[in-house]
């Protein structure tokens, strides 16, 4: 009798793992740069007067970087929310815009030179940001994913909290939800703001 | 017409490729700058034990994602600043974490993942030696006849015939 369960606990054990194993994400990978200084950057933005803009900017407030795109379709879905963020004034956020001309956009036989491809990334962005809302204090564009690179960026949108002294605080990749932001976004601003 | 003819030569060669099985070659045909065989030969050897975090069964030299290109074109320029390997894994773990290492570094954390098999398999092989020494001095005792049922059996076969 005793040895008809040994299986059989084997048996749940395994089920127990796999189950757990299937509501994992395995889009959330943990970043490297938690806790970390947010790399430096220094881009362009949405202004075409404007001066090129970079984290250093930010040093002294607890700030969002949000990265995004046109083309991203994710990012459609957590602009809403991002919109009504930004007008509750809860912190700035910053848009980084992702590789937003792709190579698909360059006509035929040749590619497009950088002035163009922040030229047709200011109009694209432009026109979506007005008919969807603008959540965005600064946009700035990382044209060849460089930047991209440095954060980590796997995944459009990934949104990134920064402290007062510009160490990241937070990750997460694919669209913000009401959930993630009062649960963990919220709370941890707090934190933040109170030290 | 001629795009037919385009057309019938460009699936050619995709069947070609694909029927040779080289992923290296698609890695190699996505690239514009080329040029340095020895350059090209080594960004192979580290993408090949990298992982493309967009399609994350790929590795960084077989994958035609976007972002696989990019990291591509970063670890080529890393080469020839005459990185080391280290260096340049260590650059992408910096940013990506041990994930993109598709031979993850031994540390504590990773003890389980490389000695938890050997463990199972020196438990396994313990239980199978003691199934094995358990079912075998089992049988023994059982086929073994005591003294007793010697005797009786000596004392019927004695008794011969006899009704």
């Amino acid at each position: 009798m005793k040895k008809f369960f040994i299986p059989l606990g084997i048996f749940l054990v395994l089920v127990a793992f796999l189950a757990i194993g299937l509501k994992r994400n395995p889009q959330e990978i943990p970043s490297p740069l938690l806790g970390k200084p947010a790399p430096l950057f220094s881009l362009n933005t949405l202004d075409a007067g404007g001066v090129k803009f970079g984290p250093q900017n930010m040093k002294g407030k607890v700030w969002m970087l949000n990265v995004w795109a046109t083309w991203c379709v994710a990012c459609r879905d957590e602009h809403p929310l991002l919109v009504a963020l930004s007008k509750a004034n809860q912190l700035p956020i910053v848009g980084l815009n992702y590789k937003e001309v792709q190579a698909q956009d360059a006509p035929a036989g040749r590619q497009l030179t950088p002035e163009e491809k922040l030229r047709i990334a200011r109009e694209r962005s432009a026109v979506w940001l007005q008919r969807l809302g603008d959540p965005y204090a600064v946009s700035v564009f990382d044209l060849d994913g460089r930047v991209g690179i440095d954060y980590g960026v796997y995944g459009v949108p990934e949104t990134y909290i920064i402290d007062k002294e510009g160490v990241i605080r937070f990750k997460t990749v694919g669209a913000v939800t009401l959930e993630t932001l009062q649960s963990q976004i919220l709370p941890l601003l707090q934190k933040l703001n109170a030290s | 017409m001629k795009l037919t003819h385009l057309l019938l030569r460009t699936l050619f060669v995709a069947a070609c490729l694909v029927l040779s099985g080289v992923t290296t070659t698609l890695a190699k045909e996505a690239l514009p700058m080329a040029q340095d065989p020895v350059l090209e030969k080594r960004l192979i050897l580290i993408s090949e034990e990298l992982r493309c975090l967009v399609c994350q069964n790929e590795s960084l030299a077989s994958s035609r994602a976007e972002l696989a290109n990019d990291l591509r074109e970063e670890v080529r320029k890393l080469i020839s600043q005459n990185q080391s390997d280290q260096q340049i894994k260590d650059y992408l773990v910096s940013r990506y974490g041990d994930f993109v290492l598709y031979r993850p570094q031994v540390k504590p954390l990773t003890w389980v993942l490389w000695f938890g098999p050997f463990l199972l398999l020196v438990v396994a092989v313990w239980g199978m030696f003691s199934y094995v020494r358990q079912r075998q001095s089992a049988q023994t005792t059982v086929a073994a006849l005591s003294d007793a049922d010697r005797h009786k059996a000596q004392a019927i076969l004695n008794s011969g015939d006899a009704p």
